[in-house]
Order: structure tokens, then C-alpha cells, then sequence
């Protein structure tokens, strides 16, 4: 038995939501975003899809979260959820608080949303090729952005939408605000969508695979300079990807998720140097290189599960190679393995021999 | 832009010639004119003269570039029918009131079926986009000169809200209009909500939602404007249907125009007027499809920019 698994079968705890933990953790003057217990679910012919299905994390200013899973794990809809962007009418949220600065967003009226999106929470989509309307001009879609947030005078605005382009480094704003998305490079495109993104200093930005679609260079450039914007103005990134690597590279700290759950979280040295659900460990086991797209995972035999009938025990069971006849019944409690670090696997019980 | 629209107009003209060759041969092809003009009884020398005066005694040629040259003057002739009226006069002076009858078609159908066809699309599963599918089924199962007869005897003979047919005032136009529109909102209302309901997918949509925009300019603004170009290209095709749906409706309606005109000419063999009514539907047609093109690269830039 490893050190991990022994401290960490001493003291199991249970993560149960604190309904105080909201203002306690508010005084602390951090944590500005709480996620507790949402569960998002799809309502289709077929069944119920419970695409996210009960997730807890908080995020602090100034930090970044990694989200990472494989394909149709939740991630994408965990983060639309943030925004209540969920495809409708299928998609709903269910249950659940997100608390933004202590705020429920889940209760929200739609124009109370409105004036959370892009403000407050903003998002940098997967695809910079077509998250842009290829209609109109850039300086069109950037000035539309500022119009949320600033009043002003064309003049005026048209300058916002210069230094915009000026912060995520795109050379000759000026001139750039005159073209159409397909006179830009992928690489170019993407740095406008980042400045879109940024454009109403929002608190959290939620980067949804932000570097998927770009080659190698431009990808480390991209992320070079999200950081470096995360330092100039101290916004919380929740940074998504199915990439360790990438992980590494980037976050604080890292939500695994599968199968609509949070499997394990903790600060990013923790899960590495420590990764204790198997789950965590198979992903680290096939880091995909940089260069290459993985969509699946080499090391992990089989398929998630299809979200509308999930097994009553753990979900990654069926895959597990240490899976067990508790594991089927019963879904693990959560697993305090360092103040930050939790994960939910049976072999973090005292129970399991 | 210039430079695109230079290329287009090219092409129309090009494709007019192509009309213009069409409409020669056919008329040449559809039987000979002396058969129908001269009595049966005629002599040689009656013909031969008849001929030297239509030129029909030139090579086919010589004939054409004769037709082509008096075409391009809008001069066809002399009406065989009503002989000492010009053909194109004939047509020019019914074509007001079906210029009429098809803007105003094409106006309740547009007016129609993009609201319809964009709500749909914004409220798909929802009783109005069920009530909207079987609007579209009913308008594309209805043939107009039934629909027509059946407006004529509910809303003209029945209620008398309206004239049963002739061109007095302004009422006299709706009933031929929603007549003549009907099947178009069907097919355009379809296409308007395919589109739609593939931009409401895209990637730019979810951005203008993530940025904060409200959702009427998300749809009208980010939407429309990028689902408005498929139904274009219908839009071309409608100017075919809504010409050959003039002849049918005026012709129920008992209205003047030039469909009626048409139908007229057809019944006696009046070449010169037939001639002129199709080469006249052929450039509308044309400037129809011209001025679609346009506003393709209004629209779309990549157009604009990228195919000269
Ligand atoms: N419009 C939808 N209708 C039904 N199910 C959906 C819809 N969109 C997504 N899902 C389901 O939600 C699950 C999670 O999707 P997503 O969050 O996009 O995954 P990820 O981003 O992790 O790849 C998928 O397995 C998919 O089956
Ligand atoms: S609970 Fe059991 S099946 Fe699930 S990850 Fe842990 S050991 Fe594997
Ligand atoms: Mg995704």
C-alpha cells in the first residue's frame, strides 16, 4: 500500500455542500465561484441524458482550473451550464447552485444572465473558425462585445476595439478592425475571439478546448498569452481539455471528470504526484503529445458509458481494471486525501482490502 | 464588387442570347406560319409574296440576326390577332398589372414566410412550429387555380368581400396575390427555417449569446442575415413560378395581364406576341436571377471578395 492510500483510508470524509461555506469562504475574499451539485440534464426521446450529473468545485480569482475528461464526458455542458447556455429545449439544469460571488445563478432571470455573460462569466469557444460570424467584421463583433459592458461615442468605441485587439497582441489593430473572419489566419482568429472574450474585463473566462483546432506553435503562443492576460488583470480561467499535457502546462488546480461526475480534483501537483482514481491515472498514463489530437485514450480499454442509463455503481467500473462487486453496487463517496485533494474510488475506503 | 458584378452581367447576357436562339428555333420548329396566316386556298404567288414580306424566304441566318437585331429594338412585329397593334406594344401595355400582381404575390409570401419560417425554427417542437408544418403541407398540396376558384367562392361570391375578378381599386388584387403567393410561403417558409435552424447551431451564435446580446438581435442581427442566403436561390426560381402562376391566375381571375395576354396569343397562334411575352418573361427571369447574385455578395463577403 502506497502513503497516499493509507492517510487517505484513516480519514475518509464526505464532501457534504456547507451551506455556510459560501459567505466564510467569501471572507477570505478568494473563492469567487461555487459549483455545487448541478446536474445538467438533456430530456430526449431515447431517455434522459444526464450529461452533468451532480459536480461540486469552487475557483478562486486569479487561478486556473483545469476541467479534463474524454470526449461526451460534460465538460462542454458544465461550462454552457455555467452561462445557462444549455442547448434548449432538450437541456436543463436540474438541481444545483452556482454561486458567483456568492450570487445563485441557477435562479436568475434571463436578463439578469444577460448582464452575467461576457461581463462577469465570458467563454473562449473550441472552434476560433467558426466562432466568429463570418458577415461581419471584426471590429463589428469586438464593438457589439464593449457595447455590453461601455457606453460611448463610435469614436470612442472603436478605440476599446483597437487596444482589445492590441491586448492579446494582434498586429496593426487598426486595420485588422476592417476585415471579414476569412481574411484572417485560424491562429489570428482565435486571438480575436480571446479579445472578445476579455473585452468586458469579465471575472471568470471559461476556455472551452481553446487550442483543439490550432497547430502546434500557435497553441503554446495561445496559451502563453492567456496566462499572461490571467496576470495582467487577475481574472479565474476554467480552462477545459482533454490533455494533461496541457494541464500541466497551465492550471492550479484540475477537475477530473467522467461520466458526468467529478471523479478527482486537487492542485495540479498533487493529482500528478498522487493521482489516486484509476481513472486519473489511466489519463495520465496516455498524456497525449502536444502535436497530436487525441480524442480517445490508448491506455483505457472500452467506451464511457452512454449517459442515459448509467450503472448504479461507479461509472468507470466497467473499465476499471481493479473494479470490484462493491464498486457495482454502490457509487463511491468522496475521499479526502489532502485538504484540497478529493477523489471518489472505493479503493480509497477503509472497506477495501 | 464592381468587378463581380461586371462577371455577372456577362453572364446574363450571355444567357439571354441563349434565350433569344431558343425562342427563334422554337418558333420556327412549332409548324409554318403560312399554314395558320394565309387562307387554305391560297395561291403560289400569294405565298411566295407572303414570305418575301415576313422574310421567311432569307436562310435561317440571315432570319436570326434579322430577329435578333429588331429583338434587341423590342420589335417583333405586328400582332397577328389585333393586326395593327405592335407585339411588344400589346404586352407593355398589359404588363403594369401583372408587374403588380406578382410584386404583391411575392410580397405576402416574403412577408409570410419569414417570420413564420424564423419563429419556427426559434420555437422548433412547439405547437406553432407543428401548426407551422401543417401551413407548409396545405400550401404545397394546394394547387393555386383550385385555391384560386375556392377564394373566389368563399370570400367573393359568399361574403363579398371582394370582386370575382377585374382590376378596379385595389381590391381586386388580393385575392389573385394570396392566389398566386400561396404555394410559394410553403417552400420559402421550409427553407427559411432549414436555415435557420442550421445557423442556430454555429459556433458564432453561441458567442453572440456568450457576449451578452439580446436574443432578438442574436436572431434577427446574427441569424437571419446568414440563413437568408440559401432562400435565395429560391428566390430566383420563385420568379419563374410566379410568371407561369400569372398566366394560370389571371386567367381565373379574368384579369388583363399578360398572362392572360399569353394565353390569348397560344390560342391564336399570334407568333409575334408570343414571342414577345416569352422573351419578356425571359429577361425578367434573368434580371431576376442578376439581381440575386447581387445580393448574395451584399450579403455574404466571401462572395464579395473572393469570386470576382
Ligand atoms: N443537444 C443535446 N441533446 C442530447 N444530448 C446532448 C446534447 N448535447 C450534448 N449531449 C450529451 O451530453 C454529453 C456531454 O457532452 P459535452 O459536454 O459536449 O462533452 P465534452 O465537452 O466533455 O466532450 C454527451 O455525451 C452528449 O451525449
Ligand atoms: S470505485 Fe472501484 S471501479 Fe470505480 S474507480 Fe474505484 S476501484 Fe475502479
Ligand atoms: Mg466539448
Amino acid at each position: 500500500m502506497t502513503a497516499r492510500n493509507e492517510s487517505a483510508m484513516s480519514e475518509p470524509q464526505q464532501d457534504v455542500p456547507n451551506p455556510n461555506l459560501s459567505r466564510r469562504e467569501m471572507g477570505v475574499g478568494d473563492v469567487i465561484l461555487q459549483v455545487r451539485g448541478l446536474r445538467t440534464w438533456f430530456y430526449t426521446r431515447a431517455g434522459i441524458v444526464k450529461a452533468v450529473d451532480g459536480i461540486d468545485f469552487d475557483l478562486r480569482q486569479g487561478e486556473t482550473l483545469g476541467i479534463v475528461g474524454e470526449s461526451g464526458c460534460g465538460k462542454s455542458m458544465t461550462a454552457r451550464s455555467l452561462l445557462r447556455l444549455v442547448p434548449r429545449p432538450a437541456g436543463r439544469i436540474v438541481s444545483g447552485q452556482i454561486l458567483l460571488e456568492g450570487e445563485d445563478l441557477v435562479t436568475k432571470s434571463e436578463e439578469e444572465m444577460r448582464q452575467v455573460r461576457g461581463k462577469r462569466i465570458s467563454m473562449i469557444l473550441q472552434d476560433p473558425q467558426t466562432s466568429l460570424n463570418p458577415l461581419y467584421t471584426i471590429g463589428n463583433q469586438l464593438r457589439e462585445a464593449l457595447g455590453q459592458a461601455h457606453r460611448g461615442n463610435s469614436k470612442s468605441m472603436v478605440r476599446r476595439a483597437i487596444d482589445a485587439l492590441r491586448s492579446v497582441n494582434v498586429a496593426a489593430p487598426e486595420r485588422r478592425l476592417h476585415d471579414y473572419p476569412h481574411q484572417m489566419s485560424g491562429g489570428m482568429k482565435q486571438r480575436v475571439v480571446g479579445a472578445i472574450a476579455i473585452s468586458c474585463e469579465p471575472s471568470v473566462i471559461i476556455a472551452d478546448e481553446p487550442t483543439t483546432a490550432l497547430d502546434v506553435t500557435i497553441q503554446l503562443q495561445y496559451l502563453r498569452l492567456l496566462k499572461e492576460i490571467q496576470e495582467n488583470t487577475g481574472l479565474a480561467i476554467i480552462f477545459i481539455t482533454h490533455d494533461f499535457g496541457v494541464v500541466a502546462r497551465m492550471c492550479d488546480r484540475v477537475a477530473v471528470m467522467y461520466a458526468g461526475r467529478i471523479v478527482e480534483q486537487g492542485p495540479v501537483r498533487e493529482l500528478f504526484n498522487n493521482p489516486s482514481h484509476p481513472y486519473t491515472e489511466a489519463l495520465m498514463a496516455s498524456v497525449p503529445k502536444l502535436e497530436e489530437r487525441v480524442e480517445w485514450l490508448y491506455s483505457i480499454e472500452g467506451q464511457p458509458p452512454l449517459l442515459r442509463d448509467l450503472p448504479p455503481g461507479c461509472r468507470f467500473a466497467p473499465r476499471c481494471p481493479e473494479a470490484r462487486e462493491q464498486c457495482l453496487a454502490e457509487y463511491p463517496s468522496s475521499h479526502r486525501l489532502s485538504p484540497e485533494h478529493t477523489a471518489h474510488c472505493w479503493r480509497l475506503d477503509t472497506s477495501w482490502q | 464588387m464592381q468587378r463581380f458584378i461586371v462577371v455577372r452581367c456577362f453572364y446574363a447576357v450571355l444567357v439571354l442570347f441563349a434565350v433569344s436562339i431558343i425562342v427563334f428555333v422554337l418558333a420556327r420548329a412549332s409548324g409554318n406560319p403560312i399554314d395558320t396566316m394565309l387562307p387554305l386556298d391560297a395561291t403560289p404567288e400569294q405565298q411566295q409574296v407572303f414570305m418575301e414580306l415576313w422574310g421567311l424566304d432569307k436562310s435561317y441566318p440571315e432570319q436570326y440576326f434579322d430577329f435578333l437585331v429588331n429583338a434587341f429594338r423590342g420589335d417583333f412585329g405586328n400582332s397577328v390577332k389585333w393586326a395593327d397593334r405592335t407585339a411588344m406594344g400589346l404586352v407593355i401595355e398589359r404588363f403594369p398589372l401583372t408587374l403588380k400582381l406578382g410584386a404583391v404575390a411575392i410580397g405576402i409570401s416574403v412577408l409570410l414566410a419569414v417570420p413564420i419560417g424564423v419563429l419556427s425554427a426559434v420555437k422548433k417542437d412547439t405547437i406553432f412550429d407543428l401548426n407551422g408544418k401543417v401551413f407548409a403541407l396545405l400550401g404545397q398540396a394546394t394547387p393555386p387555380f383550385w385555391l384560386g376558384i375556392m377564394l373566389i367562392w368563399i370570400f367573393a361570391v359568399e361574403l363579398d368581400f371582394f370582386p370575382t375578378g377585374g382590376d378596379e381599386g385595389i381590391s381586386w388584387i388580393i385575392l389573385p396575390a394570396i392566389t398566386l403567393g400561396w404555394f410559394q410561403v410553403a417552400a420559402l417558409m421550409r427553407l427559411v427555417r432549414s436555415a435557420m435552424l442550421e445557423v442556430l447551431e454555429t459556433e458564432y451564435v453561441t458567442l453572440a449569446r456568450v457576449k451578452g446580446i439580446r436574443e432578438w438581435k442574436v436572431v434577427w442581427k446574427h441569424c437571419l442575415r446568414n440563413a437568408s442566403i440559401p432562400p435565395l436561390t429560391l428566390f430566383g426560381i420563385l420568379a419563374a413560378q410566379v410568371m407561369t402562376g400569372a398566366i394560370v391566375t389571371e386567367t381565373v381571375f379574368s384579369l388583363p395581364g399578360t398572362g392572360n395576354l399569353a394565353i390569348e396569343a397560344i390560342r391564336g397562334r399570334d407568333y409575334p406576341v408570343i414571342q414577345a411575352v416569352v422573351v419578356l418573361f425571359a429577361v425578367i427571369y434573368i434580371g431576376m436571377n442578376l439581381a440575386v447574385d447581387i445580393l448574395y455578395a451584399y450579403l455574404d463577403p466571401r462572395i464579395r471578395y473572393d469570386r470576382a
